[in-house]
């Protein structure tokens, strides 16, 4: 087939799915995701995640749509005969059998012989960087190494699709760290086709060669992080994923691809109208994220006053209120002669380019 | 800083509070206990020579091993048969929606809510003759005459599972609730059907419930005297009533006091080898 490294493609056709109890958990999602690619869903909790995840492993039967797999119908196989690998949030090693036998466990069921097996637990023992572990016991492990463990167990039965659930939450931060690079060193070396779930956006945006962003169970933006970031396609892509400022307004004059905006903040200003056209004299929502605002000396931008100043490290966020009275964030790079900025003063800030202005229809 | 002598002190606290307690076993366990041990080593009814004759007779008396032997099978099979049909209505009950829990437990309990010996009652009606078992396969043709099912070792069995099912169901419930559901998902995931996953998983990690739940019902079904005596009738005669027949009707105190003793000992033999079998299964169990 057309997939390079054994990475098998994976399309979510119009699935939807109602638990027994009544809620829509997701609805119409469509994916089309090629082999060897890794995916984020993203989403805050509750947003069917999981739901979809164990659609795709084969646990939850949809209500409605597809699972493909490669050229594979796969509905109608159980979880055991998908070759879909799991790694659960909180691992679900099995805590009576040693490491080794843990990451040997699928190969144990598929009657591979046990010579074999040791040598390819052993293998993949050292994949994961633990080549000494083999005979402990799950629970004699550190978090982050048991999840190198589920990691290794997953892989062990060669998966066409790798689904992690949420794999980093219980990390800490710097071991979170070290676990993306290695989940995504593991991925590049196998080329197997992966899906992260996770409500951590750095995590999606770093991690993924595209995006899935999810909201109460619809699909709100499927594309690249850049594409997601940068070019959101709802309201809630763009507030969901990084911080932004909603600054209310009315449309003066639009076309596909420019919208002159007057702000009820007191200035006009052009923004890109992300989510279709925009109609003259419609309310909308222009969303400029903090790094993409500037201090403006002449009578461009609209003006405000500045509140607090947070020095975050390598940037300083400014809060400044504007004539509205509404509050704005803008966050400038920390280099040598950033203006000390007195609480009070008052100052004028536009967008940096009208591209990084989206503009989208109030929805009140 | 206070924090050491604050737990002593917590612990001293605690010593006392187990006081009245510790007082009552003192006075009406160990006590008679040793009493008991004491009677035992008596060679004669009037308690005038010392020495081990009670054990010697009963050791090298293969009517008093046999009373033994079959009590302790009897156990054995209570258990199994505790086991066999216990374990799926556990497994069942982690499966099922709550309403059906609620049903189960129900089921599980009941037998705890009637006395044992309204419950053996109904046994002997089952089992008897003319009871409900016979009577429906002779209107069904299956048979001609009655067949024997009261004062039988397999009615005894039927009906002493029956009165201890709850003591294996229960810890069996615990147990299989402690499994975290996920591990049937990962077994499932990396290929395992459900046999394997039941084998390699869900039973190894259910052991430490497994031996408890044998533990008691073994305990239990081997000095039930009530159903014991009652289902098996005069022919079966097993220690709780070979001990009840020695101290009550043949005055032989010395020798019942023996009987007790090892009877004791057999028990806590088989007891501590199923608490062996716990500690060691207890690293199953995971954190
Ligand atoms: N077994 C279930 N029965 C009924 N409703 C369920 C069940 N599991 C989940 N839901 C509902 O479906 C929706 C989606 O749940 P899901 O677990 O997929 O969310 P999630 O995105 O994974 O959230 P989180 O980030 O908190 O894990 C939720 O509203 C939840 O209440
Ligand atoms: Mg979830």
């Amino acid at each position: 087939m057309a997939e390079a490294q054994g990475g098998r493609s994976l399309v979510v056709d119009a699935v939807t799915h109602r638990y027994p109890s009544g809620a829509l958990a997701v609805e119409n999602i469509n994916l089309d995701i090629k082999g060897g690619e890794i995916i984020a869903l993203l989403g805050p909790s509750g947003c069917g995640k999981t739901t979809l995840l164990r659609i795709i492993a084969g646990f939850i039967a949809q209500s409605q749509g597809r699972i493909i797999i490669g050229d594979d119908i796969v509905d109608a196989l159980p979880p055991n005969r998908r070759a879909v690998g799991i790694v659960f949030q909180n691992y679900a090693l099995f805590p009576h059998l040693s490491i080794s036998e843990n990451v040997a466990y699928g190969l144990a069921a598929r009657g591979i012989d046990k010579a074999t097996r040791q040598r390819e637990a052993q293998r993949l023992l050292e994949l994961v960087q633990l080549p000494a572990m083999a005979e402990r016991l799950p629970r004699q492990l550190s978090g982050g190494q048991q999840q190198r463990v589920a990691l290794a167990r997953a892989l062990a039965i060669k998966p066409s699709i790798l689904l992690l659930d949420e794999p980093f939450a219980a990390l800490d931060k710097n071991l979170r760290l070290d676990m993306q690079i290695e989940v995504k060193r593991l991925q590049r070396v196998s080329g197997i086709t992966t899906l992260i779930v996770t409500h951590d956006q750095e995590e999606a945006l770093s991690m993924a060669d595209r995006v899935a962003v999810l909201s109460h169970g619809k699909l709100e933006q499927f594309g690249s992080p850049s594409d997601v970031y940068d070019r959101p396609q709802t309201l809630f892509v763009n507030t969901f994923v990084g911080s932004t400022n909603r600054m209310p307004g009315i449309v003066v004059s639009a076309d596909r691809t420019a919208a002159k905006i007057r702000l009820d903040a007191g200035a006009e200003i052009i923004a890109r109208p992300a989510a279709g056209a925009l109609t003259e004299g419609g309310r909308v929502t222009v969303c400029i994220r903090p790094e993409h605002l500037q201090f403006v000396g002449d009578e461009t931008g609209f003006a405000g006053v500045v509140g607090m100043s947070l020095p975050l490290g390598a940037t300083v966020v400014h809060e400044v209120t504007t004539a509205d009275g509404s509050g704005v964030k803008i966050s400038q790079a920390r280099i040598g002669e950033t203006r000390a900025l007195e609480s009070g003063a008052a100052v004028r800030l536009a967008p940096l380019a009208p591209s990084l202005a989206n503009a989208f229809p109030a929805t009140l | 800083m206070g924090a050491a002598p604050a737990s002593r002190d917590v612990i001293s606290y605690g010593m006392g509070l187990a006081a009245p307690l510790a007082l009552f076993f003192l006075l009406f366990f160990v006590a008679p206990l040793l009493q008991l041990f004491w009677l035992s080593l008596h060679n004669d009814t009037a308690g005038l020579h010392w020495g081990l004759g009670q054990y010697l007779h009963f050791l090298t008396d293969p009517f008093s091993l046999s009373v033994l032997g079959s009590t302790l099978l009897l156990g054995a099979e209570v258990t199994a048969v505790c086991l066999v049909l216990g374990f799926p209505i556990a497994w069942l009950y982690q499966r099922v929606g709550p309403k059906l829990q609620t049903i189960i437990i129900l089921i599980v309990l009941l037998p705890l809510l009637t006395s044992v010996v309204v419950r053996t009652f109904a046994w002997i009606v089952i089992l008897g003759r003319q009871g409900i078992i016979n009577a429906t396969l002779q209107s069904l043709g299956i048979i001609d005459t009655p067949i024997k099912l009261l004062y039988t070792q397999f009615g005894v069995v039927i009906a002493l599972a029956q009165v201890q099912m709850p003591l294996m169901t229960l810890p069996l419930i615990t147990a299989l609730g402690r499994i975290d559901p996920n591990l049937d998902d990962a077994s499932c995931s990396l290929g395992a059907g459900s046999w394997r996953t039941f084998f390699k998983i869900v039973l190894p990690l259910s052991l430490p419930g497994v031996i408890a739940g044998c533990t008691l019902t073994y305990a239990a079904a081997i000095t039930a005297f009530i159903t014991q005596s009652l289902v098996g009738g005069g022919q079966m005669l097993f220690m709780p009533m070979y001990l009840y027949q020695q101290a009550s009707t043949l005055q032989n105190w010395p020798f019942a006091a023996a009987i007790s003793i090892i009877f004791l000992l057999a028990v806590l033999a088989v007891v501590s080898v199923f608490t062996t079998l716990g500690r060691m299964s207890r690293g199953y169990g995971g954190v």
